[in-house]
């Protein structure tokens, strides 16, 4: 008799447990799980946005075209007979956003250190610099913010005006000259370092004083113990700060989009991958493209987000902490 | 005896002694991090100031060198022209329909799914909890294009339906997992004593979770306004006709329809602060909010 009551407030408590979650349960399954599937197939086909009637599976033909340049492939005939050419760009839009990322990400991460350990010494007004410092944040991703971007990186920008005050003479146009436009992307993002440094201020925060007290009665110099304590301690809080902020990175859009003016820049130096594959997509109507396209860089976070957790055993200490 | 003593004094005055005393050294160090700090703080703002300054210039002044930081005369009329130059007020309305269905969407159901997973144990709680996780690592752009195909199949282009409808599903994987961070930090025997006393699950919810996560409320409610504030792919992808733009796009095409030759710097950038406002003012007044909702999304995880 209590086990028959056992059980029945068992399932009763599941069947109002999976009650709470089904907002969230169909949106998984109708907004993720079906769109992913769906996008995968349209990966293997030429589906066009204005001709969906005409889709053809093509097999690997999206993919050839992707990285057949890679092996001097301009053009090839896909299974249906049609003849695809290799796309030009995607190697280059594939190298900008590697470039970001692994330039914006640790430039980011060490400045938000950096900052974050200078407002750990008992100062005052803390709350006062850590708003100025997280204003960039607040607002790095708004349309308004790119524009000025570009405004300020013009050949007659306030950059240039500010150099060239303290004697720089022949500047260029950051944002028009292919070889720095991307940098005034990569300056733009580090700039922006402000989520990364609340929280690892707040990392910071619970690492007991007594730990560099100790260190420094042992005639720890401040350096090790920034290595031996500060950076052993915070590992975890970095690990988290080093995935989220690479996603991001992979996934930037905006500004590049801004920047570029719907384009890829000057000599498509500004070709994200977000925004070729949405040129590829919405400019071209080429979604069976742009769908491989998203695969492959979910792919690439993948590969990347596993190769960070598996290189934590080495550095990322679990010890301590909550 | 006086001579020896005033010539400690003397000496302690000498810079090697006052580096000596290890008070003076860390009041020292202490404001080389302010003067590092205040540097820094300038650098960070800079471009703000510029930006409101150029915004508040006679357009001929905006690329006059060296540059001049406090606007001779100052121009508010540049506000009024670029305000009116486009129909901004249409734009404003559009974002505050779309941002208020946002955060019903948002608040209602993403706090409602963290219950479940905060509170109730059930035999693969950890699983779905893992599955809503891992969605937060997913690129946005692998379900955009077939979400833009399904979307335009149901009609629903060019309106504000794919931008709002989405969110009633969970609210997204990151403010269901804000949310329960709060509600985990309630101890057991307040859902507990409610249960005894015959109180619902829904209940338990209603009354007792949702008044206490008032700040968790208001910290997902920001990040929300911020976010469809903000958002610019989502109606860059749906929204065809001028009529129905955000105050996003609103100002992304706001270039090229002043560049006819030559851009109005002067009014881009009063758009621009016009843009920026809303949430700079918002952050000063939730500030302790937003680091909350920063730092609990970051620490505890």
């Amino acid at each position: 008799m209590s086990k028959m009551s056992g059980i029945v407030k068992f399932l009763k408590r599941n069947a109002v447990a999976y009650l709470f979650l089904t907002p969230w349960l169909l949106g998984f399954f109708v907004l993720t799980v079906y769109p992913m599937v769906y996008s995968l197939w349209l990966g293997f086909t030429n589906y066009d946005f204005t001709q969906p009637n005409a889709t053809q599976w093509i097999g690997l033909g999206n993919y050839l075209k992707m990285f057949g340049p890679l092996f001097g492939l301009s053009e090839f005939t896909a299974s249906t007979g049609e003849v695809i050419r290799a796309d030009p760009y995607y190697l280059k839009s594939l190298s900008v956003t590697f470039t970001y990322v692994f330039a914006s990400v640790p430039l980011k991460l060490i400045a938000a250190l950096a900052v974050a350990m200078l407002m750990n010494q008992k100062l005052r007004g803390v709350s006062f610099y850590r708003a100025v410092y997280y204003i960039p944040t607040l607002l790095g991703g708004s349309v308004a913010i790119a524009v000025l971007w570009r405004k300020l990186f013009e050949k007659e920008g306030l950059v240039n005006g500010l150099l060239g005050a303290i004697g720089f003479t022949d500047l260029p146009g950051w944002i028009t000259n292919p070889k720095y436009a991307l940098w005034t992307l990569v300056l733009l993002s580090v700039w922006q370092f402000g989520s990364s440094m609340i929280i690892f201020l707040a990392g910071l925060k619970q690492i007991p004083q007594d730990f560099y007290e100790a260190a420094s009665v042992d005639g720890a110099s401040k350096v090790r113990q920034f290595f031996s304590i500060t950076i052993p301690l915070l590992s975890p809080v970095i690990l988290f700060n080093l995935v989220m902020q690479m996603i991001y990175a992979f996934q930037a859009f905006t500004q590049a989009y801004i920047i570029g003016g719907g384009r890829g820049g000057v000599l498509n130096s500004t070709l994200f991958y977000s925004l070729h594959l949405y040129i590829q997509g919405w400019t071209y109507h080429e979604m069976g493209y742009a769908s491989a396209m998203a695969w492959v860089l979910l792919v690439i976070i993948g590969v990347f987000t596993a190769l960070i957790f598996r290189s934590a055993n080495l550095w990322v200490s679990y010890g301590t902490g909550e | 005896m006086i001579a020896e003593e005033n010539q400690r004094s003397t000496m302690s005055s000498t810079p090697r002694s006052f580096w000596e005393n290890t008070t003076n050294r860390r009041s020292m160090g202490r404001l080389v991090i302010y003067a590092i700090l205040i540097v820094g703080a300038i650098i960070m703002i800079a471009p703000f100031a510029f930006l409101i300054s150029s915004s508040l210039k006679v357009e001929t002044q905006v690329f006059e060198y060296p540059i001049r930081w406090i606007p001779d005369p100052v121009r508010w009329m540049n506000y009024v022209e670029s305000l009116t130059y486009k129909p901004f007020h249409i734009y404003f309305k559009n974002t505050m329909i779309i941002a208020l269905l946002n955060q019903i969407a948002i608040l209602g159901t993403a706090s409602f799914c963290a219950y479940g997973f905060a509170r109730i144990e059930f035999p693969g709680r950890d699983f779905w909890f893992g599955v809503a996780l891992a969605t937060m690592m997913l690129p946005y752009f692998v379900t955009m294009v077939p979400q833009f195909i399904i979307f335009s199949r149901l009609g629903w282009m060019d309106s504000y339906l794919p931008l709002t409808v989405p969110y009633f599903f969970g609210g997204g994987a990151f403010n269901i997992f804000l949310f329960r961070q709060f509600f985990r930090t309630f101890p057991e025997e307040l859902a507990d004593a409610a249960r005894i006393d015959g109180c619902t699950e829904f209940g338990i919810y209603w009354r007792i979770f949702v008044p206490l996560a008032v700040p968790a409320f208001i910290t997902v409610a920001i990040f929300t306004f911020m976010f469809s504030w903000n958002d610019f792919i989502g109606p860059l992808l749906y929204i065809n006709t001028p009529d129905k733009f955000t105050v996003a796009i609103g100002l992304a095409t706001y270039r090229s329809a002043l560049g006819v030759g030559r851009t109005r710097w002067d009014l881009l950038m009063a758009a621009s602060v016009a843009m920026t406002a809303p949430i700079v003012l918002l952050f000063f007044i939730l500030q302790r909010y937003f680091i909350k909702g920063v730092v609990m999304t970051g620490i505890k995880g």
